[in-house]
């Protein structure tokens, strides 16, 4: 479905991602792990048009996605929680969801996905007139994927969906996360917190310093000795 | 006395919605775009002229020929956006507001100098069938061009609001002056919305300078104070609130007419000054200014 290779990107002189390669299949849910500043964000922009990169390629169910500016991607079938969730605060829950089918082709079945939006938040649902810089930090989080998911993606990434929940907010987070790749919608997640991507993903690739640095499935990860010791204590 | 004071009161509230109509151009700009516009007060001037030259050469009346003067605007903004204000899309928030305001002063210079050489250092208004006859109410006075400004701003102001809350692309609009990143991941063509704020904000200055030929008068030099007074009453108001900021107009408009009853006319422009220090260090976030995330 989504393939990279060899990506290298910079920020202005400095080198961010050193030929980064990895691959998602139809239906998986993939990991993307590592400490703060290896790159797990900048992977992510470099996917969806924010930043450009400088060699490599990107194909997405064979589109060549280099070129496409940021707004166009999600026309191809990504779609990003940015981190933090990042919803529009001074916005009203509805329109929030509303403008996550900004696109013409999403626009048009826009009522259908608020109704499959609600089914897996029903939360959003009685909170929709509310104002979204009123929600909480696990509703807010959860009209950012409800968003995201407004344009039917086929590829949903999340960037960092447990920060500054509470632990107990964090696992209905990935339970609902599960959810949603269950439902058939390929899921790229990108998480600080290494032990509960793992569990959770089929597979996971680990990036420090911009590299790539192991690739396998998630709980075979989890037993890898170097992640153990840098990440998991 | 108290007649006195109430029309006083009503002139002054009068000036203060073309002072509201400017800052809510400028505001938009400013919001979505982070472009500190200082040229607006020009754009402002060009928007009289036009009016006046369609009046004094076709004889269109002044309030029929608003369409064509925001036509007239909207080409003048575009021709600025895509030839200088384009550039800076990409920079920095910092790096725009700096950007902008030198190319800003820069505009204001050659813009005043085409007025010059167009319409001379002249004040030029225009004299209509009813431009001196007034409504009588309650023995306060209401000159006809002046109300059909108030209305005409508030009706301005509505037709904004409402395209803001209920169209997709007001929403747009919205969604980007809160995050570009996450309007733009959502599909959002952030480009093309500070296109249209800007063309927006144009087209709002056109509208201002129209009424304020017809309720007062224009010259070259004039910009340079409705882009002050527009900054002042956008302190005042807050960025992102435009009810705020037309309300921040009237206010100003209100308290300088006060300001030159009690006092002395000479004290007028200082009120607007003290008022913008004031809010800055008690309220930076403007007297309805939405709180910061």
């Amino acid at each position: 479905m989504l393939k990279l290779n060899d990506i290298n990107a910079f920020y202005g002189d400095l080198q961010a991602l050193w030929g980064v390669s990895m691959e998602i299949k139809d239906g998986e849910m993939v990991a993307l792990v590592g400490p703060n500043g290896a790159g797990k964000t900048t992977t992510l922009k470099v996917i969806t048009g924010l930043l450009p990169f400088t060699s490599g390629s990107i194909e997405f169910n064979g589109n060549d996605l280099r070129r496409v500016p940021a707004h166009k991607i999600v026309e191809f079938g990504i779609s990003q929680v940015p981190e933090g969730g990042r919803v529009f605060a001074g916005m009203t829950v509805f329109e929030n969801l509303e403008l996550g089918s900004f696109p013409s082709e999403a626009r048009k079945v826009k009522d259908e996905s608020m109704k499959w939006v609600f089914e897996i938040f029903p939360r959003l649902e009685e909170r929709k007139k509310q104002q979204a810089g009123t929600l909480s930090g696990g509703e807010r989080q959860m009209l950012a994927i409800g968003r995201a998911l407004m344009s039917k993606p086929k590829l949903l990434m999340l960037d960092e969906p447990s920060f500054g929940l509470a632990p107990i907010l964090v696992q209905q987070m990935f339970v609902m996360i599960e959810k949603i790749n269950k439902l058939g919608v390929t899921v790229l997640l990108v998480e600080q917190n290494v032990r509960a991507a793992l569990e959770l993903a089929q597979r996971a690739y680990v990036i420090e310093n911009g590299r790539i640095i192991g690739e396998g499935k998630g709980d075979s990860l989890l037993s890898f000795e170097s992640i153990r010791a840098a990440y998991l204590g | 006395m108290i007649e006195a004071i109430t029309q006083n009161l009503v002139i002054g509230i009068m000036l203060g919605a073309l002072y509201g109509l400017a800052a809510v151009g400028i505001a938009m700009v400013f919001g979505v775009t982070k472009f500190l516009n200082v040229a607006h007060g020009e754009l402002l001037m060009f928007g009289g002229y036009s009016t006046f030259w369609l009046f004094k050469l076709l004889n269109i009346d002044p309030f029929l020929s608003l369409p064509l003067t925001i036509l007239f605007l909207l080409v003048i903004g575009l021709v600025l956006y895509k030839l200088l204000f384009v550039r800076m899309v990409k920079m920095t928030e910092e790096q725009k507001i700096k950007n902008t305001m030198l190319v800003g002063f820069g505009l204001t210079l050659i813009l005043q100098n085409i007025a010059l050489n167009l319409w001379t250092a002249n004040d030029r208004g225009v004299t209509t069938s009813y431009a001196t006859e007034s409504l009588m109410l309650l023995g306060i006075r209401f000159p006809y061009v002046r109300v059909a400004g108030l209305v005409i701003s508030l009706v301005c102001l509505f037709a904004l609001q409402q395209f803001l809350r209920k169209t997709y692309i007001g929403k747009a609009i919205r969604a980007t002056t809160e995050d570009w990143e996450a309007a733009s991941l959502v599909g959002i063509d952030v480009q093309k919305v500070y296109m249209l704020a800007f063309l927006i904000g144009t087209a709002l200055a056109g509208v201002a300078g129209a009424l304020v030929l017809v309720s007062y008068s224009v010259s070259p030099s004039i910009g340079l104070h409705w882009t002050l007074k527009s900054l002042i009453v956008m302190v005042l108001g807050g960025v992102g609130n435009f009810m705020g900021t037309f309300v921040g107009g009237i206010l100003l408009g209100a308290t300088e007419s006060a300001t030159a009853f009690f006092i002395s006319g000479n004290y007028r422009e200082v009120v607007g000054l003290i008022f913008f220090l004031l809010i800055l260090i008690f309220k930076p976030q403007g007297l309805f200014g939405a709180k910061e995330r």
